[in-house]
């Protein structure tokens, strides 16, 4: 039998979901004898591969970039699981939202605050745009499973891995679905 | 010796139960150790069924009733669990949670918030609606408090409780539907209110972190709604006159 | 203490005052004419009466005729009782009409209204058998017309309990739009327990288009008043409110000045008509949200307290306003109150189904030839109003819905237009009677865009006390927008068939309770025009 095919993904979010992913500690090595990890911020794959049977996405959508790339996700892999608050919900990286329009943020970021070299970053093609809205993910492409928390704790991470691993959802009941 | 109180046969999810006379259904499920989520309800205030979460069915009732406001009658049969229910509850936590900026990650109640509490028993690992995203300014003029209506649900137990506990109503919804807001005085800051005795009452009931303690920080914030039963008794003189019967 | 009006004389007086002159002209001043120039009208024609006509003209400004679209409207009444309407009337053209007829004896063929049209001939008026007759300023043409005659016949010759039972007789159903039984609620406030008692008149009309109760109180407040004394005195209040929503000024006005009049006249305050019966009536003006049309929102309105609605029960017969028993009747209902009295419960009941008796009167809108404010019995059908009062669709297009019931109510198709308009049929149709706004639409409406004004209504209506109304109706109005534009996708549908069924079962009061109407029923009978506009899936996003 084929060793399930593993992947994580970083979009707008602090990545302390995949901190928190290797604060599996020893863990990690049932892990790594139990499924390939085809594609991940912790692993130097440059392109996110085809056929992926889970995939965690930590982070919320905030640019065209992290819209694009999820969609790919979702094209590329059997399961979606929304990784930690961000991801879930917006959480921390959509509390821009409120605000409004990305540009007067930008401004006051690049512009009003620095004390020198005060320009909004202007790069096409290497800079992403921002959206006008950071999206929790399922807001954008369907998700099958979600694992919350900020960051999602090591032993909640663990348990929803084994269970997807094992063809099975992860809890949706109980401690594990906590914000925060 | 004890005073006789009576009672009335109620059924609550299949198992007959005594309710004392007068009772909520809510009340009599809560001493039974039957679970019924809500939010607005608060011991010690007079119910408003505004939050909707403590919904039930009851026989022969065609329309759901809020077991925080519906007292219990003789025979009465009650659904407190049903897969309608269940799925019910979970949007109107979705609903709330979409219309304000809960940010639990950064939220003073984090870990100890009423809200929260209930998302999590109610299996609301997601919200399904889009996030209204609200702009919401913080009054943080008082210099003992802070109200962030970002994270409040409209639940108005801190206007309940100023109003009928403290008696000085500096709380007060303002505006109507998706633009209700509370407010403070005839809508000036809090810092700056005449009528507010900085008791905080209003702080104590609050589910959320809407309203807190200045320099909490995140997860921090205690709440202590439960102190508003007990103040209620105490006004009542129970515990005194019990005393000086004895 | 002055004395009290003698009805008799009064009328008899009036009555000789309209022989006077061989010809009287109406013009109809309500509202809608009045925003069509009906001023310029009645000026033209008083000049005339002032001037050389004098001694064979008398005008009257009168309330509204019915055919609002083709305002103003006048109307020419010979003493020998022949009858002309006109349409589209200016000031030049009632100069015209009215010299025409003064000098000639006939009438004039342009701007002439066939009164034998079947907008006319199909309608049957009891609430608004005044409109377009009396004078609203004047509390003689309304005596005339055998105003207050059952306030005194029920004072002098009957018990309250008679007036109730004439009122239990005539079966009639509320005309707010529930249609509870007027006299239940009644025979509740007349038993709950005194002295202090109230009955209030729910004036705060509020559906988009609906102008029923406007026109009642505008242009016949006398009768709302005699409804209302009516109505207390078979309870045993001693005190009424009339709630009117601000947007109503000549309302307002008009209901100040009629109860002015009838309490110089001894038909209220302190020993009505030297009976041992006292009244006193207030008017109370809200500020005009909808919900304060909900009965207990609109008590606490009147207490001075923010328009919510609070749980019930208690019901207000039990505890309402200021703590004492209320009864709360719509407007259009209490304007039924004295024709009952006066003819009978019996008589009104042969009017109608025998489920819901009566008449209803309907503001007609939409996509028809004739619209305006109309009045069938109980139990005509939607094709007769539609084709026959409505004058059917305008030109090159063809029936598609009536709405009914504004915010709260539903859409009719098609293949539903033979059914009796009455409580019970409408409401199996998935819709409801609601207070009387009619609208009716043709080919070129888009379904779902009607589910989204309604909802657009409601989400800004909603008081915000319960959660499941106050951001329900916001995530819904957000699908019909987003499903509206074309990208929505099957989830968004599937949502919002659920949030319907959420803020329909859990919502704390009508106003939410009701709000998922226009949706579930656009989604019953239309709902391939959801479907065709679900975007196909995009990036495995279904």
């Amino acid at each position: 039998m084929t060793r399930p095919r593993l992947a994580t993904v970083w979009l707008g979010g602090c990545s302390g979901c995949h901190m928190s992913l290797l604060d599996t500690d020893e863990w990690l090595f049932e892990l790594a004898a139990a499924a390939d990890l085809v594609y991940s911020p912790i692993v130097d794959v440059k392109e996110f591969p085809h056929d992926v049977d889970v995939c965690l996405v930590e982070g919320a959508v905030a640019n065209e970039d992290n819209l694009e790339f999820a969609r790919l996700v979702r094209e590329r892999s059997a399961i979606v699981v929304s990784f930690g608050d961000c991801a879930v919900s917006g959480n921390v990286t959509a509390m821009r939202n409120p605000l409004g329009d990305p540009e007067g943020i930008l401004r006051r970021v690049y512009v009003d605050a620095p004390d020198r070299d005060a320009q909004v970053p202007h790069a096409p093609g290497i800079v992403p745009l921002l959206l006008a809205q950071v999206r929790p993910l399922h807001q954008v492409i369907d998700v099958d499973a979600f694992v919350p928390g900020c960051p999602a704790p090591a032993g909640r991470i663990r348990e929803a891995i084994e269970a997807l691993l094992a063809g099975r959802r992860p809890p949706t009941t109980g401690e594990s679905i906590r914000f925060g | 010796m004890a005073e006789r109180v009576p009672t009335v046969p109620i059924t609550i999810d299949g198992v007959e139960m005594e309710a004392t006379a007068g009772e909520t259904v809510l009340q009599c499920a809560r001493r039974h150790g039957v679970d019924i989520p809500s939010l607005c309800f608060l011991e010690g205030l007079s119910p408003v069924g505004g939050c909707r979460l403590c919904v039930v069915e009851v026989a022969e009732d065609l329309r759901l009733r809020p077991a925080c406001a519906t007292t219990v009658t003789s025979d009465m049969e009650v659904t407190t669990q049903s897969s309608r229910l269940r799925s019910y509850r979970r949007s109107i936590l979705e609903l709330l949670f979409a219309e304000g900026n809960h940010v639990c990650a950064v939220c003073v109640s984090n870990g100890a918030c009423e809200l929260q509490d209930v998302a999590v028993r109610c299996g609301m690992d997601h919200v399904r609606y889009e996030l209204q995203a609200p702009r919401r300014r913080v009054d943080a003029s008082h210099p003992r408090y802070v109200f962030d209506p970002n994270r409040c649900i409209l639940c108005t137990r801190c206007v309940r409780v100023c109003d009928e506990i403290e008696g000085a109503h500096v709380w007060d919804v303002a505006h109507r539907g998706h633009g209700a807001e509370l407010v403070t005085d005839l809508h000036r800051p809090w810092g700056e209110s005449t009528s507010c005795t900085w008791c905080g009452k209003c702080v104590a009931s609050c589910p959320t972190g809407a309203l807190s303690h200045q320099g909490s920080s995140v997860g921090e914030m205690r709440h202590t709604p439960d102190m508003i039963a007990w103040l209620v008794a105490a006004r009542r003189r129970e515990w005194t006159e019990r005393e000086a019967r004895r | 203490m002055a004395a009290p009006i003698d009805l008799h004389e009064v009328a008899e007086r009036e009555r000789e005052e309209q022989f006077r002159t061989p010809l009287r002209v109406h013009v109809c001043h309500s509202t809608s004419c009045a925003t069509a120039g009906s001023g310029a009208v009645l000026q033209a024609a008083r000049d005339l009466a002032e001037g050389d006509l004098a001694s064979s003209v008398a005008v009257s400004p009168t309330g509204c005729m019915g055919l609002c679209s083709a305002g103003p409207l006048l109307r020419v009444v010979e003493r020998g009782g022949g009858q002309h309407d006109y349409h589209h009337v200016t000031g030049a053209a009632a100069e015209r009409i009215v010299r025409h007829h003064a000098d000639r004896g006939a009438a004039v063929p342009e701007h002439r209204l066939d009164t034998a049209l079947p907008f006319f001939a199909r309608q049957h008026r009891v609430v608004l058998a005044n409109a377009g007759e009396i004078d609203p300023d004047r509390i003689e043409s309304y005596v005339a017309h055998g105003g207050y005659a059952a306030l005194e016949r029920a004072l002098t010759s009957m018990t309250p309990e008679d007036v109730l039972d004439q009122v239990r007789r005539s079966r009639l159903r509320g005309r707010g739009g529930a249609g509870y039984p007027t006299a239940n609620k009644w025979a509740l406030l007349a038993a709950a327990p005194g002295p202090v008692k109230y009955v209030v008149a729910n004036g705060d009309e509020g559906d988009p288009g609906a102008y029923m109760d406007r026109t009642i109180m505008e242009d016949d407040p006398h009768r709302v008043l005699e409804g209302i004394a009516l109505a207390a005195y078979a309870t045993g209040a001693r005190h009424a409110y009339i709630y009117v929503r601000a947007e109503y000024p000549r309302a307002v006005e008009r209901l100040d000045r009629a109860i002015k009049v009838a309490r110089r006249n001894r038909l209220l305050g302190r020993r009505i008509l030297d009976t041992d019966v006292d009244l006193d009536i207030e008017i109370r003006i809200g500020a005009g949200a909808f919900v304060c049309g909900e009965e207990t929102a609109l008590l606490a309105s009147i207490e001075g307290r923010r328009g919510t609605p609070r749980l019930r029960p208690p019901y207000p017969t039990e505890r309402g306003l200021f703590g004492a028993p209320t009864m709360i009747n719509n407007v259009e209902t209490l304007a039924n109150i004295a024709p009952i009295v006066a003819n009978g419960g019996d008589w009104f009941a042969s009017i109608g189904t025998p489920g819901s008796t009566g008449t209803k009167v309907f503001a007609l809108a939409g996509d028809l030839v004739n619209t305006g404010l109309i009045e069938v019995p109980m139990g005509t059908t939607l094709r007769d109003i539609v084709e026959d009062i409505g004058g059917g669709m305008t030109e090159g297009h063809t029936f598609k819905a009536a709405q009914t019931g504004g915010p709260s109510g539903g859409c009719i198709p098609a293949r539903y237009l033979d059914t009796p308009v009455d409580y019970d049929s409408l409401r199996a149709l998935g819709s409801i009677m609601g207070s009387g706004g009619l609208i009716v639409m043709d080919d070129r409406t888009r379904m779902p865009d009607v589910a989204r004004f309604f909802m657009e209504f409601s989400k800004d209506e909603s008081c915000g006390a319960c959660a499941p109304c106050r951001a329900g109706t916001v995530q819904m109005h957000h699908l019909l927008t987003t499903i509206s534009s074309g990208r929505g996708r099957r989830r968004d549908l599937r949502d919002l068939e659920h949030l319907c069924a959420v803020v329909r079962d859990t919502s704390l009061c009508g106003l939410g309770q009701t709000a998922p109407n226009p949706v579930l029923s656009t989604l019953q009978y239309f709902r391939d025009e959801y479907e065709a506009l679900i975007a196909p899936a995009e990036g495995g996003h279904g």
